[in-house]
């Protein structure tokens, strides 16, 4: 079936009496429609998840790549000469924008969380470090590495992909997992109206037969359950996915705090998906619901 | 109207009803007696095509049933009024809503058709028990509301299954009355029943022809009963 705009909207608004044929359910009402809120809950959650991991991986890929550090371990009286002649080094290397050493202040706060701030750093033989910061494709780092090692004996590049492959590989499964999550709940949410349709169905036996008796076509009776199961669970997907969007927003932020860590939450436009949940719901409701009601007609005379 | 040809019908067992050829004329005003269980029900569904016959051929209103898609069918009971003994309602639904519920299916404009019903209601006498729901009305009043629904699309038949296997003889007899006030109409009228009283009570106001289920075969019955 094509997507019709006016005839999905001829749908929803449908026939107030052909409404009436299916009698009211009060409680499987109810649940259908807690189920399907349920899962519209959730799948905000897994949506975030997605999200925010999809974000990670963008950053850890790409922002994080941007820089680099080389770390000069050397005797104390070398330190100082070999950080200059790195320094000399990096600024005649293609591809880097800018190189600067670490102050002694900047390392001790690099590893204050670590030791604590009454560290007695200076009695330490703490390497020097140098941030690089690359632009445009980048530096070799194979080609450096062999500059500096035959100009800064003591000089180790850290390029940063030897932990950060193995972050971005966690991030993208963890998306992987939240859209797999997405799909479980699409396809638990089918199943669950699904059941409840085929409840319906059943129980209104006699209903059909009456209508069948008195001329009613297949189609009318299918869409009057149709209509039914696909309003329930598009109003509980909506209340579901409000609610949850809600708790999303009230989840306090990472951002702050983690340097590298990233809120679970929504970001910009990134909040309008959401909002395709109950859309998406009313829309399984509407295929679970037909081909149940199909198949229970085809079983009758 | 409904024509039957050498039409067999069994269920998985022996036969039911076999080599039955029969042509039911418009206007026309029959009975159809028998035994329990001679297969009067069953001839009445292979009429109005909830049954397939297992040999021969069905034509409801030149059409074979077994050509007819469910949609096709649906269009037919459209022309077809069918009252059952156990008639079943929408519970949930008033009478009055019940009774339009053919209108309803078939897509009628209802406030059109409101003075109709009214005028219907009046006629089987439920004009007070409009807003009854069903399981509220007595064995008599379902019987009149059976066959009020079974006009109300103004049919070109109405067959009916044992109408007043459960009501009392007085409420029998009202019912037949509407029955023969239908075929008075123009309607073309089956009714099964066992009842022999109810079919001499017909003859005295309607020409009405018998017919005999007995050995699977369909006859028509003499005029002596």
């Amino acid at each position: 079936m094509s997507l019709n705009t006016p005839r999905i909207l001829e749908f929803l608004t449908g026939d107030a009496q052909a409404d009436r044929i299916v009698p009211p359910t009060g409680f499987t009402a109810r649940l259908t429609q807690f189920s399907a809120g349920a899962m519209a809950f959730l799948c905000v959650f897994a949506l975030a998840l997605s999200l925010a991991t999809g974000r990670l991986a963008a950053r850890w890929g790409d922002e994080l790549a941007r820089s680099s550090t080389i770390r000069i371990s050397a005797p104390a009286e070398q330190v100082a000469g070999q950080t200059q002649a790195a320094l000399r080094l990096l600024a005649t290397t293609p591809g880097v924008k800018s190189s600067r050493a670490l102050s002694a202040g900047e390392q001790a706060g690099l590893l204050e969380p670590w030791f604590g701030p009454d560290l007695p750093l200076d009695s330490l033989p703490i390497p020097q470090l140098i941030e690089v910061i690359e632009q445009g494709e980048g530096y070799d780092p194979a080609g450096l590495r062999l500059r500096l090692a035959a100009e800064v004996p003591g000089a180790v590049l850290d390029d940063h992909t030897r932990w950060r492959r193995p972050l971005v590989r966690a991030a993208s499964r963890l998306r992987l997992l939240g859209w797999l999550s997405i799909g479980l709940i699409g396809v638990t949410m089918a199943a669950m109206i699904t059941l409840a349709a085929q409840a319906a169905l059943a129980a209104n036996a006699q209903v059909i037969a009456v209508l069948r008796l008195v001329g009613a076509r297949d189609a009318y009776i299918a869409q009057a359950f149709m209509r039914r199961f696909t309003l329930r669970a598009l109003s509980g997907a909506a209340i579901g996915t409000v609610l949850g969007m809600l708790v999303v927003l009230a989840l306090p932020s990472a951002q702050a705090e983690g340097g590298f860590l990233t809120g679970l939450g929504f970001r910009g436009w990134h909040w309008l998906l959401p909002l395709f949940i109950p859309l998406a719901g009313g829309a399984v409701a509407f295929v679970a619901t037909r081909a149940a009601a199909r198949k229970t007609l085809g079983e009758l005379t | 109207m409904i024509e039957l040809e050498n039409v067999a019908m069994s269920y998985g067992g022996g036969e039911l009803l076999s080599d039955i050829s029969f042509k039911l004329q418009p206007g026309s005003f029959h009975f159809l007696t028998g035994p329990s269980g001679a297969g009067k029900t069953t001839f009445l569904k292979l009429c109005y095509g909830a049954l397939m016959p297992t040999a021969g051929q069905v034509r409801l209103f030149g059409a074979d049933v077994r050509g007819m898609s469910r949609d096709d069918v649906a269009m037919m009971r459209r022309r077809v009024g069918v009252v059952h003994q156990d008639v079943q309602f929408l519970d949930h639904l008033p009478l009055a809503d019940n009774l339009a519920l053919p209108l309803t299916v078939a897509g009628r404009d209802l406030m059109a058709e409101n003075a109709n019903l009214n005028e219907l209601m009046t006629w089987v006498g439920l004009r007070s028990r409009a807003d009854a729901l069903p399981p509220e009305l007595s064995g008599g009043e379902r019987q009149r509301a059976a066959l009020a629904r079974a006009v109300i699309m103004s049919p070109d038949i109405v067959l009916a299954d044992e109408p007043t296997g459960n009501i009392d003889w007085e409420m029998s007899q009202r019912l037949l009355q509407l029955l023969v006030e239908l075929n008075k109409m123009g309607k073309t009228i089956m009714i099964a029943t066992h009842d022999l009283n109810l079919i001499r009570a017909a003859k005295s106001q309607v020409q009405a022809r018998v017919l005999r289920i007995s050995n699977r075969r369909l006859q028509l019955a003499g005029a002596d009963l």
